[in-house]
């Protein structure tokens, strides 16, 4: 499934020691976590500038401070569902340093005075959780943890579907009428945090926020995991500081097997970014591209595949991944992947592009969740970098055809 | 400054039109018979003169797709 | 007097069941969402329910004339328990049933948005119900059962509701027919 390597310069942290996802190796590497209050916690959340690894990014202490001012007995969630195909970082980090994630999970709910805790993860990670959750016992589980097995679907790991599905309703994304950290999971506040935030908080509160900034960039400090694939040599998960060189990070997975054409980076809801080395990994970085580090997947395309191909593909994937509750994207998503289908496949036809931006802004903010939203933002970060594909195409050209890696 | 918003439930919504007819200034259907808002905002501004049909369309949408919202 | 409640009573039967056939037409109406004899759609909306209101009123006039009239021999209780009537019991339960389901469905759709969507659609459906035991019950109760012209309207009544019935199910009744149905996809896990 993963090789776990490093770029040059950085240590690895999440992915450091054996991983074997033994107890008695990790508390011999880690020794037993501290205990926080909540305002050491916010503090320490603070000061490390620690952001949510689920993709979104946001400020984890602002999520805590959101939580804790809702006054009432709040629940906590770890999301491990990673439903997006494209990564496996969070099975990576469950299967190898699954008591990083639930030291996490208890320093978060004694903390903020939860008492009960969840972890939400796939059928094969559940099994490696059960495991770790048996060996490791009341002593250092004073919290009860209860196991909820996501669907392998994509909007599974969206958080009101999270919050359904441990719930015991179906996996699906649900109308907002309050915030999560409101009113989630019973009615109480809910925080939800990705496992490899967790597992992140889990070393903070052992090392200090200082030690955690030691790594990264100053506006984006620390380290992130990254689950390169495609046109490289050793697909797999790798552990790097915001503001790693793409270059490195693609070298770290083994290097690139042939020439690259674009990287897809954050996921099927990320961006694409032309494929060049020194460009640098974070939200700074990525910006001018549209995309941003995500959940730090990173997807190599070759050049004599062509983009806009791929793109479709990826498309008519999203498409499919529909919750199948709201009508613009139940409609609109099939619509959108169809009209790009007939770009890839040079199908032109005059107004073709521009059908392709009025499909995307009929769809986006329309709907329960942001599947619609994130879809558009992958294919316009598309029509941006594969411009010349474009051109190529709707004159019945295809810049990749007859190119052969 | 909150403004009163009309949120629309899409899990529930059906498409039905009635909001379209009752709201012809904030809202139009799309190709599917969903309700878009003519300003692009998630959840259009509401303003005063158009309150009244804004309740109107949130009691007799047959979907009970509607809220008002303050944000 | 007598004779005056009797006659009474069986006029707003006739009414009632006349303007319950029209609330079902005009429901089907409204559920397709299009626009009807120049009228928006929300109009046609609150056509349906204006017009299933005022049923509601008629027939409450006939339970309530034919309650204090000794020839139809209602008690308290046949007003709302169905076939223990002492006149006619099952042809009158069959109006106590009707009346009993247009109750729910009236008080339902009044309060439907404090039951919420899920609720007030199921025991909608039940109009369909309703409707066919109305017609029954008129067809059989009344000492007009022979009669040409009550045969006549009963007839007009189904004609016009099985009409829009056939319309509904029709494939010329969906407004946006290439619309993909909203069906959440309930998630399986997968091992």
């Amino acid at each position: 499934m993963t090789t776990v390597e490093a770029p040059v310069g950085v240590g690895r942290r999440l992915l450091a020691g054996p991983t074997t996802g033994r107890l008695d190796t990790h508390l011999g590497l880690h020794g037993r976590p501290p205990t926080l209050d909540a305002h050491q916690l916010v503090e320490a959340l603070r000061a490390a500038g620690l952001t949510g690894r689920g993709g979104a990014g946001f400020p984890t202490y602002r999520k805590v401070e959101a939580v804790l001012r809702a006054g009432r007995t709040p629940v906590v969630v770890a999301n491990g569902a990673e439903g997006e195909p494209a990564s496996s970082k969070d099975r990576a980090l469950l299967a190898y340093q699954p008591h990083l994630v639930l030291d996490g999970l208890q320093l978060a709910a004694r903390a903020i005075g939860a008492r009960t805790a969840h972890i939400y993860v796939g059928a094969q990670a559940a099994e490696d959780i059960e495991a770790a959750l048996s060996a490791r016992g009341v002593g250092l589980d004073p919290v009860p943890v209860t196991v909820t097995v996501a669907p392998e679907a994509f909007v599974a790991g969206e958080a009101s579907a999270v919050v359904a599905a441990v719930s015991g309703r179906p996996a699906l994304p649900t109308d907002k009428r309050m915030r999560i950290a409101e009113s989630g999971v019973g009615g109480a506040p809910t925080l939800v945090q990705n496992v490899e935030t967790l597992a992140h908080l889990a070393l903070i509160a052992r090392h200090g926020p200082g030690w955690f900034r030691s790594a990264g960039t100053a506006d984006e400090p620390g380290t992130f995991l990254a689950t390169v694939s495609g046109a490289v040599h050793a697909p797999g998960v790798v552990e790097a500081g915001y503001g790693v060189r793409l270059g490195d990070l693609i070298d770290a997975a083994g290097g690139p097997t042939t020439q690259l054409r674009a990287v897809l980076i954050g996921g099927y809801h990320g961006g694409w970014v032309p494929a060049r080395p020194g460009l640098e990994v974070s939200r700074e970085g990525l910006a001018p591209f549209g995309a941003s580090p995500g959940a730090g997947i990173v997807f190599a395309l070759p050049v004599g595949s062509c983009g806009l191909a791929e793109t479709a593909r990826i498309a008519g994937y999203l498409a499919g991944q529909s919750a199948g509750q709201c009508g613009p994207c139940v409609n609109g998503l099939p619509r959108l992947a169809t009209t790009l289908g007939d770009l890839a496949q040079r199908r032109a036809r005059p107004g073709l592009t521009a059908e392709v931006e009025r499909l995307a802004a009929l769809v986006s903010g329309r709907g329960a969740c942001r599947h619609p939203d994130g879809t558009v933002r992958m294919i316009r970060s598309a029509m941006q970098t594969f411009e010349a594909d474009v051109t190529a195409h709707l004159a019945g050209q295809c810049l990749e055809a007859g190119v052969r890696a | 400054m909150t403004v009163n918003r009309l949120h629309v439930d899409w899990t529930a919504c059906d498409g039905r039109g009635l909001c379209a007819e009752l709201l012809p200034e904030l809202l139009v259907e799309d190709d599917w018979g969903y309700p878009v808002s003519r300003t692009g905002e998630t959840e259009p501004a509401v303003p005063r003169q158009l309150q009244s049909a804004a309740r109107q369309a949130v009691d007799r949408c047959p979907a009970l797709a509607l809220r008002l919202v303050q944000r | 007097m007598s004779d005056a409640l009797w006659y009474f009573g069986r006029g707003t039967g006739v009414v009632s069941l006349v303007l319950l056939s029209i609330v079902v037409a005009l429901g089907i109406g409204a559920r397709s969402g299009r626009t009807a004899f120049g009228l928006p759609r929300f109009a046609v909306n609150l056509l349906h329910r204006n017009a299933a209101l005022l049923a509601v009123i008629m027939l409450a006039g006939h339970v309530v004339s034919l309650y204090f009239d000794p020839y139809a021999q209602l008690r308290y209780f046949d007003l709302v328990v169905p076939f223990v009537g002492q006149y006619r019991p099952v042809w009158l339960g069959l109006g106590t049933l009707a009346f009993d389901l247009m109750l729910a469905l009236v008080a339902t759709s009044l309060l439907r948005h404090r039951l919420g969507a899920r609720t007030w659609r199921l025991v909608h459906w039940l109009a369909y119900l309703c409707w066919p035991i109305a017609l029954l019950h008129g067809l059989q109760t009344g000492s007009d059962g022979a009669s040409w012209w009550l045969r006549t309207v009963i007839a007009l009544c189904a004609a016009l509701v099985l009409a829009a019935a056939a319309w509904r199910v029709s494939p010329a009744f969906a407004r946006f027919p290439a619309r993909v149905p909203r069906r959440a996809r309930i998630l399986q896990e997968t091992r």
